[in-house]
């Protein structure tokens, strides 16, 4: 440990750094951050070198920031940076389609007149949250960060936990938290498994660009080889997630662009002019997956490393903000109150605060997706029927808006846009 | 045997008792499950008297407090690790290693002493907090007893007492609940008429030279299964500060 500011204030200096974050993705970073900044030493480990981490072109994802998760951005102090290139969603078009068909007359419309402040959410790309991020990082005094070295093993005693860097180095914590997403190995070595399966579906992600604007409305076409979302990009562009069957998504990547445009087009429409590509293409394969505990002794778990859902409603970073927020805030008051933030009990907090509300979110986003990724004409009738009635029923769809838009529930500080 | 397995001996055994005490689902199960809430008004009044600022690292830095009937130290540590400089005291000469060797493993460095309140009052120790949680319904004269603890006081220190009120739901929580139902606690923990109603708590606590400046009730929530402050029903478990006047 070469950071003064970052010695252990905890446990009566008996370890290296208060908490070590195994991943240094948006919701590794993100907590590290907040948790610095209520007064905690963090050290991150990532094993991505430090030059691939700020590289632009390094993902190509852009983010349906729901209003909560934007407010716990600005109280982690990134909305300035961020705040130029964000662009706000000022409605949601949900609609069935088919390819060449354009979307069903029956379709559901949110708005953001619906709910009290402001729009729904903003679209943030990547390239710009990732790089303000590490910025406030590399500025902040109590967090530590160790790139282009892996986690290799983990140990818990009675006092605290030992983590083994593929370095060598040996770093000891009150606790450690595994935001290493789906695959990541932290869960295994703390002894908790995971339930899930692949959808056999890919998401092709793109930024297109169009002839006229998108006045700020997303849009979600349900087709049967899986959604398409359409999320409003600044300038006129548009972020595109589309998901297909993993075989054709794999025929339709290997083709020139000129060619995958020609694919996209019947299913886009036409109501946004013609369209071309805005940037690199990227292809994420798509899997459900849910750990069985989030917490273990001296290890809690956050992100994907969690729970990896369904993309369809956009909330995969969503729900990992909101484990950042929670698990910020169980740490930081046991913090307060003298406690040993490690200890299971406290630990045990965040569990029952989240777990819920995660198993929710990835048995209706599963459901949604199985609903909705099928040709069968009774299913197809059914949810049209479905869309026109939540329509038609404005207080089941305000209840629609403020669930997608992170509102709802007991909500951990930083969701509310106040520091921990 | 030689002098060193002996110890070795020892030692495994105080481990094993220290981990009994801190295991949260273990014998102690029902104190884990207080601890936050007791810690979150403690810390509060601590913070509020001598205008400390809790989100600093090592706020009680500089005073020093003593634990009363500290057990295992679950009091006791996490002051420490605000950085108090801490007194636990237990009558029961078996807890004192017990809780040395946990706060040994956890790197603190806390003063347990096997002693009572009157003892370390005789010895003329003074203290800028003294922690009295869950003791004055165990002794048989508290008014002695809160006299004692009164002295153990500097002038402008600051005495937390928690214990619990004298009523038909006290009867029914405390001791058909906890030690019957539950069996959160040993049969003949307490002594229903031992217990003492906030007002008589406050009588006592004047006549022992102190003043009270707030009281208020902790209480269960049976289906969040989480404890909490709460200002008006203090007809269970309750939680008081006093203040020692300033000569």
């Amino acid at each position: 440990m070469d950071n003064a500011g970052s010695a252990a204030i905890f446990g009566g200096m008996a370890h290296d750094t208060d908490v070590l974050i195994a991943g240094g993705g948006l919701n590794g970073c993100s907590l590290a951050l907040a948790l610095a900044q209520a007064g905690l030493s963090v050290t991150l480990v990532d094993p991505l070198p430090a030059k691939a981490r700020g590289d632009a072109a390094f993902d190509g994802r852009s983010y349906a920031l729901s209003v909560a998760s934007t407010r716990a951005l600005k109280a982690i102090g990134l909305w300035p940076q961020l705040a130029d290139e964000a662009q706000p969603i000022l409605g949601i078009r949900v609609s069935d389609g088919r390819a060449g068909q354009g979307p069903s007359p029956l379709s559901l419309t949110f708005d953001h007149a619906e709910i009290e402040d402001g729009p729904m959410g903003h679209m943030v790309e990547d390239r710009h949250l990732r790089p303000a991020l590490l910025d406030a990082m590399a500025r902040e005094g109590r967090l530590t960060q160790i790139t282009g070295v892996a986690t290799t093993a983990q140990e818990v005693d009675a006092s605290g936990v030992t983590v083994t860097l593929s370095d060598g180095r040996r770093l000891t914590a009150a606790v450690l938290v595994g935001c290493d997403g789906a695959r990541g190995p932290t869960a295994g070595r703390a002894g908790i498994s995971r339930t899930g399966w692949e959808y056999r579906q890919t998401a092709l992600v793109a930024a297109v660009g169009h002839e006229r604007p998108h006045g700020g409305i997303a849009h979600q076409f349900f087709m049967p080889e899986g959604p398409l979302a359409i999320l409003p990009l600044s300038g006129n562009r548009s972020s595109i997630v589309w998901t297909e069957r993993r075989d054709r998504a794999d025929r339709i990547n290997a083709l020139s662009d000129e060619d995958y445009l020609a694919v996209l087009r019947p299913r886009f429409g036409s109501f946004l002019g013609d369209l071309s590509l805005a940037g690199d293409r990227y292809t994420y394969p798509l899997g459900l997956g849910l750990a069985n505990a989030f917490v273990a002794d001296r290890v809690a778990l956050a992100g994907d490393a969690a729970h990896r859902v369904h993309p369809i409603a956009g909330q995969g970073l969503n729900a990992g903000l909101k484990d950042v927020a929670t698990l910020a805030e169980v740490l930081v008051e046991a913090m307060r109150r003298g406690e040993d933030i490690g200890r299971i009990d406290v630990l045990e907090r965040y569990q029952a605060w989240r777990r819920f509300d995660v198993t929710t979110l990835a048995v209706a986003t599963d459901g949604f997706n199985r609903l909705f990724s099928n040709d069968n004409a009774v299913l197809r009738l059914g949810r049209d029927l479905g869309l026109g009635l939540v329509n038609r029923l404005p207080g089941l769809r305000r209840g629609f808006i403020r669930e997608a838009a992170g509102l709802t529930g007991d909500l951990p500080r930083l969701l509310r846009g106040q520091p921990v | 045997m030689t002098e060193s397995t002996i110890d070795t001996t020892e030692v495994a055994k105080f481990e094993a008792m220290a981990a009994e005490w801190w295991d949260p689902r273990g014998k102690f199960k029902p104190l884990h499950m207080q601890n936050p809430c007791r810690l979150d008004y403690i810390c509060r009044q601590i913070a509020a008297e001598f205008d400390r600022d809790l989100s600093q690292q090592r706020p009680f830095e500089g005073l020093r407090l003593l634990d009363i009937g500290c057990g295992g130290g679950l009091l006791s540590e996490p002051m420490a690790r605000r950085g108090a400089e801490v007194v636990g005291a237990d009558a029961a000469a078996g807890n004192i290693p017990v809780a040395e060797v946990h706060a040994r493993q956890g790197g603190l460095d806390i003063d347990y002493r096997h002693t009572t309140a009157e003892a370390l009052a005789a010895e003329g120790e003074t203290f800028d907090v003294v922690l009295n949680m869950e003791v004055v319904e165990h002794v048989s004269d508290p008014a002695a007893y809160l006299t004692a603890c009164r002295r153990l006081l500097k002038p402008g220190g600051l005495m937390i007492c928690s214990t619990l009120n004298r009523t038909m739901r006290s009867f029914g929580a405390a001791i058909v609940g906890a030690e019957h139902i539950m069996r959160w606690l040993p049969r003949g923990t307490h002594d229903w008429r031992k217990f003492i109603t906030p007002d008589e708590l406050y009588s006592l606590l004047r006549q022992a030279g102190l003043d009270p400046v707030d009281r208020q009730g902790m209480v269960f929530n049976p289906v969040t299964w989480q404890w909490s402050l709460n200002d008006r029903d203090l007809a269970v478990n309750y939680v008081t500060t006093s203040l020692n006047p300033a000569r």
